[in-house]
This record gives structure tokens, C-alpha cells and sequence, in this order.
């Protein structure tokens, strides 16, 4: 059983083994291989890891001609510097010819803290989201994370991976599914429902224990695949409950709430409430991350407070 | 082959070129015309490819990094026997295999999707790497604009290429000296091209890049330890009298009189 780590920690170890089951894995990193983790790696397998050193564009490219071939290239740095300052690297190099390399950033959302907004991706589940060919995989607690790193090696293409930076504890066990694509109810109930992603769902979870207390049963639904996303189950859900919050680290513009919207507009046939909890296209800042997470509104009160402005309306 | 069928070869090759952009109206000519040695030298002469095999996982990568010169990279993938010569005719039409950009999903014996200027190179820079960390002995060639070399990434790219000491890369440059508003000097001046590429830690050689022999010399010098930049002067246009040196026929098709007359000048095979 995994112990509770930083899901940055459980990365670094999932890669460490995947090393092991598969000859074929190679790592990249831009010289953060202690942030990202990736020196797990290096240290067992020092001949199958790449330092490209800071320049993060040369970084996405250089994976690409390593999947060219045929070899399966893990590439990490933060989130902001790959998703961000590579976008077009990993838009033309990547994903426009469906190379099988696998993205996995750290340091993603408010939750970095001190480092403040020049580092914290607020925006990175968006920019990947639009990419033709690419899986966007958000795992909410350390275990989820190894299970996504083994998914992300198993299909063959373009897969991001958005890692966290803060020590989590698990909140899916080793029998949680985890099939790509495929949404995880961790709590039934059938007034409200609450579909949470990353770090958000832990909240969701304490959110739905919350409304309890106030006579209020809640669906808590973990999203770990933003793409493909999973609108039958979103689609089936809006049809048994009164309405939905979506709860993520990320802009409100792009990231889950966006992918709901979009699978919910003209395809429920009747109107569901729905309420975004997420950072209301703002820059993140420096501080301790539950105090970011207080700031922006991103509570297991903030969750609370929107499930009930729904239930008295 | 003998020079002077080699000869032969570029000017049919320039009037392919021309007649798929007079078809489609569409595409780059200058800096089509001004690379066409630089790529027969690769893919005629030096390059170890099958062009029954275009997938051949030990063949030679050639990688057009600056992507729009895709018309005379079709010409001779088709002259070679990739692909019918037919299929020239779509070139840039809806459906075609024939992208206005190279297409390695698309397009038998492209190697490498291009275009976006700077990545051919650093894509080019990863597979020599992943190469060497196969134990392959194929080599791997990059073409790159003069324009194209504005582009942060080709350093960062050069700057890896010297640190894996990657001496199974060679980048060559196509110097015809001008893109798209003006001569490379007038919009962003390039300087001492060779010394940089040297300060970077690559093996560098100057040739004329229309003498195929030429280019072939520097492509068999050896290079132990570091990768190699051939820079090959080239003049934008080459061949078709009224596009040398015309920042304005860079990404312009011929007119049916243009058109013709370039035809005529290069012996009035189409």
C-alpha cells in the first residue's frame, strides 16, 4: 500500500517501475529532474535518462525524435514551462504527428505556493485540452497517479499528465478502476453532484460529508480523464440529480467545468443547475497552498456553499 | 550517375516544382528553387533510404526542417518512386497526401512532419540521440532555412546536438540570404553564421549549394565527436531568371506567362 506522498513523489516512483516492466521508456527532463522527480528514475536507470537542460522547447521536440524510434519517452518539467512556454512544440512535434511521447508536469496549479503566479499553470488542462490526438489525465491522490503513469504507457499517442506538488493522502484505494476516459463515482447520493478533478476531489469528498449533516446526499464523481471526456457518464448523472458542481484547480475558462458544459448543452432534456467551482480567470500568488486554496475560493466550504445556494433556489 | 545527368535531373525537378505551384496557385517557390542540390545531394547521392521501404527502421533521416520548401521534396520523393508522379498534380489540394507542409503520416518517405520553422532541427537533434542510445549507425540530416535560424530553438537545439556530441547529425543550410520581408540582414542580421554554429561546438563547412559534388565532399567529411553544419550558399530562386534573388517569389505561384517562360528557361520539359 502506498503511503501518502506528493503525488510528484508517487510520479517518480510509478516511473522507477514502469523503467523495469518496460525497456523502452526513456525520460526527459529540463534540469528539474529533483522537482519533477524524475531522478527516481535516473538513479536506476542513468543510461535511459536525458537531461536537455532549461530549454523546454528543444526538450518537447527532442521527445518526439526519440518516439520516432519507437522508443516511449517520459518527458517532465513544470507545468507552465511545458504545457506553456513548449505549446507549439508539443502542438506541431507531438501531437500533429501523434508521436507516442507522455508529458507528465509538476508543479501545476495554485497549490506550488510560495514559488507565486510566474509558476503556478492555472491554465494548462485548457491549453492541452484543445490539442487534436492528446490525453489529458488529472490524478487526484498518489495511487491514482502510479495507475495513470501505467495508462498513459499502455495506449499508444500524445497523453498529458498533470502532477501536483503538495503531499496528498489517498483517497482511492489499489481496487479503484481506473480505465482512461472513464469516471469514478467514489460516493453515491441522489440530490446534488459534485464532479471533481485533481486535488479538488479530497474536497469534494469532505464537501459531501458536510452536506450530509445538512440532509443533503451527494454523488461525488472523480474525473481523472479530462480528455477523452466521459459525457455519457456526466450526461447520465445530470439525469438523476438536481444539479452538478464542478470542482478543479484550474481556470474556470477551459478546464472541467468547460468540458461539462460542453457535454451537457443540447444533450440533457431538461434544464440541471450546475456551479463552477474553480480560479475565476485570475493569477495565482505566493503563500502557503491550503491559504491559496482559502484565497481562491477552492474549499470544501466553497464546494458546500454552492451545493446549497442550488438547494434553496 | 554522371554530373551531367545529375544535371538533367535539377532542372526537371525545378520544372515540377514550378508546374505544382502553377496548378494549385499555391506554395513557395524561392526557397523550393534554391535547395533542390542541397536535397539531390541528399537523397541521389549520400543518403542510405529505400524507396521500396519507406518505413526501412535503419534508413537515413532526412528532415526538411524548413517545411515550405515541401514542393521540391514531393518532386524528387516521387522522381525516386515513393509515390506516382500524379499525384504531384494535388499537390496543396483537398484530400492530397500532398500536404502544403511535409506530413510524415501522409506522405511515403517523409520523414518527419515540418514547418514550423526550428523544430525540424531539434526533432531531427532527438532522433540522432535516441540513436546513439539505440546503438544505430544510421545518420540523420537536417535542412534548414537561413530565415529559420531567428529561431531560439534552433540554439537550443544546436546546443544539445554538441552536448551528446551527436556525430551522426549533420544540419545543412540552405544561405540564399532572404525571407519573407527583406534580406535576412535587413530584417534580423544573422552575422558570422559559421562561427556560431563553431562557438557551438559543431564541425562547419562552407560549399556552393548548387554543386552537388561539392555538397557531397563536405557530407563525406568525417566528424568524430560532434555534429556537422554544412553552410551552402544558394541564391532564392535558382534556375528561373526572373525569381533569383526576388524577396517577392517567396511564397507566390506563377501566372500563366510566368509561368510559361520559366518552363521555356529551364528547356521546356514540364
Amino acid at each position: 500500500m502506498i503511503k501518502d506522498v506528493s503525488l510528484r513523489v508517487a510520479y517518480g516512483e510509478a516511473l522507477a517501475n514502469l523503467g523495469v516492466e518496460n525497456e523502452r521508456v526513456v525520460v526527459l527532463d529540463a534540469d528539474l529532474a529533483h522537482a519533477t522527480m524524475t531522478s527516481m528514475f535516473a538513479e536506476k536507470f542513468p543510461q535511459r535518462f536525458f537531461n536537455y537542460g532549461i530549454a523546454e522547447q528543444n526538450l518537447m521536440c527532442a521527445a518526439a525524435g526519440f518516439a520516432h524510434t519507437g522508443l516511449v519517452p517520459f518527458v517532465s518539467t513544470f507545468a507552465l514551462f511545458g504545457a506553456g512556454r513548449a505549446y507549439e512544440m508539443i502542438r506541431n512535434s507531438i501531437a500533429y504527428g501523434n508521436m507516442n511521447v507522455k508529458i507528465a508536469c509538476s508543479h501545476s496549479g495554485i497549490s506550488v505556493g510560495e514559488d507565486g503566479g510566474s509558476h503556478q499553470a492555472i491554465e494548462d488542462i485548457s491549453l492541452m485540452r484543445v490539442i487534436p490526438n492528446m490525453t489529458v489525465l488529472v490524478p487526484c491522490d498518489p495511487l491514482e497517479t502510479k495507475k495513470a503513469v501505467k495508462a498513459a504507457a499502455s495506449i499508444y499517442g500524445p497523453v498529458y499528465i498533470r502532477v501536483a506538488r503538495p503531499i496528498v493522502k489517498n483517497i482511492t484505494n489499489e481496487s479503484t478502476p481506473f480505465e482512461i476516459g472513464k469516471a469514478v463515482t467514489l460516493r453515491e447520493g441522489k440530490d446534488f453532484a459534485i464532479c471533481a478533478t485533481g486535488l479538488m476531489t479530497e474536497r469534494a469528498l469532505a464537501a459531501a460529508e458536510i452536506l450530509q449533516k445538512h440532509g443533503i446526499e451527494t454523488k461525488v464523481i472523480n474525473f481523472h480523464t479530462l480528455k477523452p471526456f466521459d459525457k455519457d457518464t456526466i450526461r447520465k448523472i445530470a439525469g438523476e440529480v438536481k444539479g452538478i458542481v464542478s470542482a478543479e484547480e484550474h481556470s474556470v475558462i477551459g478546464g472541467l467545468g468547460s468540458a461539462i458544459a460542453e457535454s451537457l448543452v443540447g444533450h440533457i432534456p431538461r434544464n440541471i443547475l450546475f456551479e463552477c467551482v474553480a480560479i475565476m480567470d485570475k493569477f495565482g500568488k505566493s503563500g502557503k497552498p491550503e491559504e491559496l486554496f482559502t484565497e481562491f475560493h477552492l474549499t470544501a466550504s466553497d464546494i458546500v456553499e454552492n451545493v446549497l445556494k442550488m438547494a434553496n433556489s | 550517375m554522371q554530373n551531367e545527368s545529375l544535371k538533367d535531373i535539377a532542372r526537371k525537378l525545378r520544372a515540377k516544382v514550378l508546374t505544382m505551384l502553377y496548378e494549385s496557385q499555391s506554395g513557395h517557390p524561392g526557397g523550393s528553387l534554391s535547395c533542390v542540390e542541397i536535397l539531390m545531394a541528399l537523397y541521389y547521392k549520400k543518403a542510405r533510404i529505400k524507396p521500396e521501404d519507406p518505413k526501412w527502421p535503419d534508413r537515413d533521416r532526412i528532415i526538411l526542417s524548413k517545411g515550405h520548401a515541401a514542393p521540391i521534396q514531393y518532386a524528387i520523393l516521387s522522381d525516386l518512386g515513393y509515390f506516382p508522379e500524379s499525384d504531384l498534380s494535388n499537390f496543396r489540394q483537398i484530400n492530397s497526401h500532398l500536404q502544403g507542409h511535409p506530413d510524415m503520416n501522409k506522405t511515403p518517405g517523409v520523414d518527419v512532419s515540418t514547418g514550423s520553422l526550428g523544430q525540424g532541427f531539434a526533432i531531427g537533434a532527438g532522433i540522432a540521440n535516441a540513436a546513439k542510445y539505440l546503438g544505430k549507425s544510421f545518420q540523420v540530416f537536417v535542412v534548414v532555412g537561413d530565415g529559420e535560424l531567428q529561431e531560439g530553438l534552433v540554439w537550443e537545439a544546436a546546443m544539445s546536438a554538441a552536448h551528446y556530441h551527436l556525430d551522426n547529425l549533420t544540419v545543412l543550410l540552405d544561405n540564399n540570404g532572404l525571407q519573407i520581408d527583406g534580406t535576412n540582414d535587413e530584417v534580423m542580421s544573422l552575422g558570422n553564421i559559421n562561427g556560431k554554429f563553431s562557438a557551438f561546438g559543431f564541425n562547419c563547412y562552407e560549399v556552393d549549394g548548387h554543386n552537388i559534388d561539392e555538397i557531397v565532399k563536405a557530407l563525406d567529411e568525417p566528424s568524430i565527436g560532434k555534429p556537422k553544419f554544412i553552410s551552402c550558399q544558394t541564391v532564392k530562386g535558382k534556375g528561373v531568371s526572373f525569381m533569383e534573388n526576388q524577396v517577392g517569389w517567396h511564397g507566390k505561384a506563377p501566372n500563366k506567362d510566368q509561368y510559361v517562360s520559366a518552363i521555356d528557361e529551364l528547356g521546356g520539359v514540364k
